[in-house]
């Protein structure tokens, strides 16, 4: 069989099950497109070869012995902030360059225990800080669409992967859209779970109360059957909630009639690219057409606030979360001094890059005294009224509808000199990860030849909603089947 | 509101992060610009509001004190840059 590289999770699984394929033909298929197309695209910081071929024949004597579960023998690409047994984690940085991992991340744990096959730990802006994979300290990774082109970020790697069939599927991490903005670039699905819905053990933390584990995957099905594999509780991680977990495939049903569906006006915001605006208003009236009520005039007024609160208590919480990068445990260390503090600071200086070191400055400042009220204490009661706003919204609808990013994939270079303007990529997507709430992006349309995604927000821990309302449109569209020009 | 050099110095200080007098500069101006679109947040009344922490409300997580195994030491060690007698070894902390 050929092309088996472009299966999707079920696809492959079907075949896999009536024994059409083995694991190891499966992964060899990817492990080859991944050699021809890899050099264009740059998504992988480590690829596990060996590892991939291994996993991949206990995955076949598994499915001989009857034991088969979705993602068993189905090869993946793991973020590189997600820590991984004996398999190099870098976090995009000089920091972790030849960091190898003592332990398995929960999730990891879950994928084996369903004998999965890594082939790769994928490309991301160092430390998951940014939105175009370009913040990496190895290279910067390109779009499929257009290899002049971010693939956005920071699980930019894992985006551009799953576009580009160097995988079947991929899992990210999102701290502020960093699953779903690139998602939308790279013309994939991804899912933000809810904030503790997944567990965060071994995940190196960036954000500790905004970050999340979610799956990148070709269509809607897939991120169903990864989201039944990764949830649940886990004694390792506190913040994660002892709910029971659903079948997260039955809510895979087109029937969306009757849905109340939700615009909030200040997701379409100045500066928005006006191509985007009308791909959405034409995907928005699809799912009117599909029986979703539909409410054109919805306000969350404290939307523009996000911004800002976000960029003090993300920096604020990564500030404390990398002080433990001290040359002394793990990671680079600065040796050329018998001085403490010395070391301490060179180590620093020397294994973190620009956009790493800004935000920690960032949040230092926030949090240091005379300022902590003003800007730390002062973003953490925005966050309050910000998650009112979601609350109060989802008195009235099921589901939000917005776009995942102002703008398609932009060009490589474009916005690195400028911080700021980096930032507002992730202006739709941000207040999602202060309140906690699950959002999934999938393929909406085209503007001037790049993918467009479609943002959809739920309410705590309904991430069900979202896969039906996302299934539905999947099911009337065509966009999810569009392949990049590079594969 | 521009942050003097004096203030970014102290910041890194804080951070025990190294930087070039270069980066001073440019994270003087950097910094400086990122505030100044903080200060939307100062339009809002925020008296009376209770900070939220995090996002779902889980209080007090409680576990049984079990003994479990932990990670061998020779894995603990094992990406330490400096070791000695199963020991992370540091510089003199106090001189």
């Amino acid at each position: 069989m050929d092309n088996l590289h472009q299966l999707t999770i079920h696809e492959a699984h079907k075949l896999l099950k009536d024994k059409k394929i083995s694991s190891v033909e499966l992964t060899e298929d990817v492990l080859n497109h991944i050699h021809s197309v890899e050099d264009k695209v740059h998504a992988c910081i480590t690829l596990t070869e060996e590892e991939a071929i291994r996993s991949a024949r206990t995955a076949d004597q598994a499915i001989a012995r009857g034991d088969i579960r979705p993602l068993t023998g189905v090869p993946t690409l793991i973020k590189d902030v997600i820590c991984t047994k004996g398999i190099r984690t870098t976090c995009a940085s000089k920091m972790l360059e030849n960091f190898i991992p003592p332990y398995d991340a929960s999730v990891i744990r879950r994928l084996q225990a369903d004998n999965y096959v890594i082939v790769g730990k994928a490309n991301m802006d160092e430390f998951a800080m940014g939105s175009s994979t370009e913040n990496s300290a190895f290279f910067v990774t390109h779009n499929p669409w257009d290899i002049d082109c971010v693939p956005g970020g920071s699980s930019g790697g894992s985006a551009a992967g799953v576009a580009i069939d160097e995988c079947i599927y991929a899992l990210g991490s999102d701290t502020g859209g960093s699953i779903r903005q690139p998602a939308a670039f790279c013309g994939v699905a991804g899912l933000k779970p809810t904030y503790g819905r997944v567990s965060r053990y071994g995940l190196v933390a960036f954000a500790s109360s905004l970050d999340q584990i979610g799956p990148i995957t070709k269509d809607v099905t897939d991120c169903a059957l990864v989201l039944n594999t990764i949830t649940g509780h886990d004694a390792r991680d506190a913040t994660t909630v002892p709910l029971g977990v659903p079948d997260y495939t039955r809510a895979l049903k087109a029937n969306i009639k009757g849905m109340r569906i939700g615009v909030p006006k200040e997701y379409f915001v100045e500066g928005m690219q006006a191509e985007v605006r009308s791909v959405l208003e034409v995907a928005i009236q699809k799912l009117e057409e599909l029986g979703a009520i539909v409410d054109w005039e919805v306000s969350l007024p404290y939307t523009k606030y996000g911004l800002a609160a976000y960029y003090i208590l993300a920096p604020s919480e990564a500030s404390a979360n990398l002080a433990r990068y001290d040359g002394v445990k793990y990671g680079y260390s600065y040796r050329n001094t018998n001085n403490m503090w010395e070391a301490m600071e060179k180590t620093k200086q020397n294994g973190f890059g620009a956009e790493v070191k800004r935000r920690i400055m960032l949040g230092t400042y926030a949090l240091s005294a005379g300022y902590y009220d003003a800007y730390y204490l002062k973003a953490q009661k925005v966050r309050t009224l910000i998650k009112s706003d979601f609350e109060q919204a989802f008195q009235n609808y099921d589901v939000l509808v917005t776009p995942t990013s102002p703008t398609v994939a932009f060009r490589i270079g474009e916005k690195v000199d400028d911080p700021v303007a980096m930032y507002l990529s992730d202006l739709c997507t941000l207040p999602i990860n202060i309140a906690g709430v699950p959002a999934i992006s999938i393929p909406a349309g085209f503007a001037n030849g790049l993918p467009v995604g479609m943002q959809f927000i739920s309410k705590h821990f309904d991430e069900e909603s979202l896969l039906k309302v996302s299934y539905a449109f999947e099911q009337a569209t065509d966009w999810h089947n569009q392949k990049p020009p590079l594969s | 509101m521009k942050l003097s050099a004096e203030e970014v110095r102290h910041i890194a200080l804080l951070a025990r992060l190294g930087i070039s007098e270069e980066e001073v500069e440019k994270l003087r101006n950097q910094l400086s610009h990122i505030l100044e679109n903080m200060e939307i947040l100062s339009q809002l009344d925020t008296e009376g509001l209770s900070p939220t922490t995090q996002s779902i409300a889980l209080e007090n997580i409680y576990r049984l004190d079990e003994p479990s195994p932990s990670l061998p030491v020779e894995d603990v060690l094992s990406n330490a840059p400096n070791q000695e007698d199963n020991c992370f070894k540091v510089n003199a902390v106090l001189e």
